[in-house]
């Protein structure tokens, strides 16, 4: 049995704009030990998904089944809610300087954490384990960087104070929002390294949500791409790489500086992705698809199996021969696409290609 | 330490403040023509010798510079001067009018942080309920009522028809809590009632807004993922995070406070400092309005020395700056 499973996970906000469908039917799982990324951009509905799990998003109306360690996270009373977070999942946020409490000493705030879950800790042995667990991270001079505040650390010392705190109780699964979106590029490779390490000590799961496909390239396992609250497409690190078979995950490989699928220019995926509130019909990635077919306008494609053990699942109308960045799969998608166009889907690719920011051309 | 220096230097300020206040007034009613002043004294129908022999009397034909090293000089020594009016200290006139002024003071604002903070994180972390409704339907009617207007409501609904049904708790006039703590409290309970009301309101709505603003922090989110539990993570970590703007809120407050006093203590017939100072500017008397206003000034700067310490023992970010 995996660690987490989680099962056709629907998250919408009731909003005085409409319903704002931020998880569509996500399902995924996690094993014991493991790393999965999610990668998506803002608004794809990643942070909603994970922060879900453990109840984090008040007022969203949700259904689905979330399975950890064999109990149904989002069905369990609050009190064994409280119990689960911090000492079975951890969080790592986003943005280290929001994060933590700016009234509190960083030390503190993590031998409160622990002493939450244990009460047999005294405040002492709290802040002996807040030392240990900042050496740990690598914060210099742990004895004395304890007692000071969160204003006294740097981002990247907040943020490994931070990590501290999500080790300090040994939980099963670590969620980690984006952890360093929000540092320097040199603090950032730093943080993943540490962050990996102390993984492979302890034999966390890792949820690691990014927007940045480097970061997965480094960390992840498996790899789930997130498209309007919905899995684009999942599998292992290499598949989605090298067999990318949905166009959205071609397009962010293609974005990416000096990746292996990126030409001699960028390509950036033209568009917007789409209000929640309003989202298009059939899937919801056609109007930014140069592969856009009258199919997608209508219908909305299930996740199914493209790759050969059917752990590499894609959700897009392409035949399964359409995986990979090479000129082969690109001629296989040109020859579906020709023959399947035609109406409503030629106008929305003609006004793609029309568009300032289509394909091939970069805005300086 | 860093918190010792930071009191040592508010102090310093604090004593340039005053001297800065004592000098303005002094120049205000020293520095004009000697017959003016001594007006202040001889009266405005004074014959030329009575005039000239105040102007004697009050040093006035030395010097600015040497009137001002004798002001300075007596001001040191704590001797704020004598009365034109009855030749009583003015030390001992102020001595006896800040009893009722203190206890009004102190008691109103402690009934409004209470009344304000109590309802105002109450409201918050009920947001949207009925009590919160409620309570901000009561904090409109609280801003808008004028403080004469609920001083006399008061009299009339309260303290008359009581009073007249053989109820004597609830009094006028000024007794002090030597007298007996509940016939304090029956003396100042509606003047304090009546100066807090509007603060309370407003307290009511700042301390709301402001933990409302911190339950949506990044921190909150983070106190919630470690596991603590509701009441921790609201009373442990919003309020305490929520009350710095409250805190800031009151030395302003506090500053502006001496002036609204004195509507109250003429409604309840207080007596008091802020009766006693409308009664010197009526009169020109000189030595007692500047002895209230180095008064007021020392309690304004102490007031705030005291809730920048607050200020600086709740958030560790002002300490250093």
């Amino acid at each position: 049995m995996s660690l987490l499973e989680v099962t056709d996970l629907r998250v919408s906000f009731p909003t005085a704009d409409g319903v704002v469908q931020a998880v569509r039917g996500v399902s995924f799982t996690v094993e014991a030990g493991q790393t999965l990324g999610i990668v998506g951009e803002s608004g794809s509905g990643k942070t909603v998904l994970t922060q879900t799990l453990l109840r984090l998003t008040p007022g969203g109306d949700i259904s689905g089944e979330a399975r950890f360690d064999g109990i149904d996270l989002l069905a369990i009373p609050d009190e064994d809610m409280r119990r689960v977070r911090g000492a079975q999942i951890a969080v790592i946020f986003q943005d280290p300087l929001t994060s933590l409490h700016p009234l509190f000493r960083v030390g503190w705030q993590i031998s409160e954490m622990i002493r939450a879950h244990d009460k047999s800790v005294s405040k002492r042995q709290g802040r002996a384990l807040a030392i240990d667990l900042l050496g740990r991270v690598g914060i210099p001079q742990p004895q004395q960087r304890v007692d000071d505040y969160p204003h006294q650390f740097s981002g990247g010392m907040r943020q490994r104070a931070m990590i501290a705190m999500a080790l300090a109780l040994s939980p099963k699964m670590i969620i980690a929002d984006e952890p360093t979106t929000a540092l320097d590029a040199t603090v950032q490779a730093q943080i993943l390294e540490l962050l990996l390490e102390l993984q492979r000590e302890s034999g966390t799961a890792l949820i690691m949500i990014t927007h940045d496909l480097g970061v997965v390239a480094d960390i992840a396992d498996e790899v789930m791409v997130m498209y309007a609250g919905r899995a684009a497409e999942k599998g292992s690190k290499h598949e989605i790489f090298y067999e990318p078979h949905h166009p959205y995950t071609k397009g962010l490989l293609e974005s990416i500086p000096n990746s292996s699928a990126g030409a001699d220019r960028l390509k950036p995926i033209s568009g917007q992705p789409p209000s929640l509130i309003n989202l298009p019909t059939g899937c919801k990635f056609h109007p930014r698809c140069i592969y856009v077919m009258d199919r997608c306008v209508r219908e909305e494609p299930p996740l199914v199996a493209v790759g050969g053990d059917g752990w590499h699942r894609s959700a897009c109308w392409l035949p399964p021969a359409a995986a990979g960045l090479g000129s082969q799969a690109e001629e296989a998608r040109r020859k579906v696409v020709n023959k399947a166009r035609d109406g409503e889907a030629a106008q929305v690719a003609a006004s793609i290609s029309g568009s300032p920011d289509a394909e091939g051309q970069v805005i300086a | 330490m860093a918190l010792i220096r930071f009191l040592i230097r508010r102090i310093l300020t604090g004593i340039v403040v005053i001297w800065v206040v004592a000098s303005a007034s002094f120049l205000l009613f020293f520095a004009r023509p000697a017959e003016t002043v001594a007006r202040s004294l001889a009266g405005r129908a004074a014959s030329p010798a009575v005039l000239q022999n105040a102007i004697n009397q009050l040093g006035l034909n030395q010097p600015i510079l040497v009137q001002y090293g004798h002001y300075v000089s007596r001001l040191v020594h704590g001797n704020l001067g004598f009365s034109y009016y009855d030749q009583e200290s003015v030390n001992t006139i102020l001595k006896q009018d800040l009893p009722p002024t203190a206890s009004l003071v102190a008691g109103a604002v402690i009934l409004w942080l209470i009344v304000g903070l109590g309802v105002g994180i109450l409201s918050a972390t009920r947001a949207r309920s009925f009590f919160d409704r409620f309570a901000t339907f009561g904090v409109l009617a609280g801003i808008s009522l004028p403080t004469f207007v609920l001083g006399e409501l008061l009299l009339l609904v309260v303290f008359l028809p009581l009073n007249e049904h053989g109820f004597h708790w609830i009094q006028d006039g000024y007794v002090g809590p030597s007298g007996g703590l509940g016939q304090w409290v029956g003396h100042m309970v509606l003047p304090w009632v009546t100066l807090a009301t509007v603060q309370a309101a407003v307290y009511t709505r700042l301390s709301r807004g402001s933990l409302l603003d911190t339950l949506g922090e990044d921190y909150i989110r983070t106190a919630r993922a470690k596991g603590l539990s509701e009441r921790v993570v609201i009373y442990r970590h919003a309020v305490r995070a929520a009350m710095t703007p409250v805190v800031s809120q009151l030395g302003v407050d506090l500053g502006a406070l001496l002036g609204g006093v004195v509507v109250v203590e003429t409604v309840f017939g207080l007596g008091g400092l802020g009766q006693v100072s409308v009664q010197a500017v009526d009169t020109d008397n000189l030595p007692v309005i500047i002895g209230f206003v180095i008064v007021a000034a020392l309690f304004v700067v102490v007031a705030n020395i005291i809730v920048d310490m607050c200020y600086a023992l709740l958030d560790p970010r002002i300490r250093i700056t």
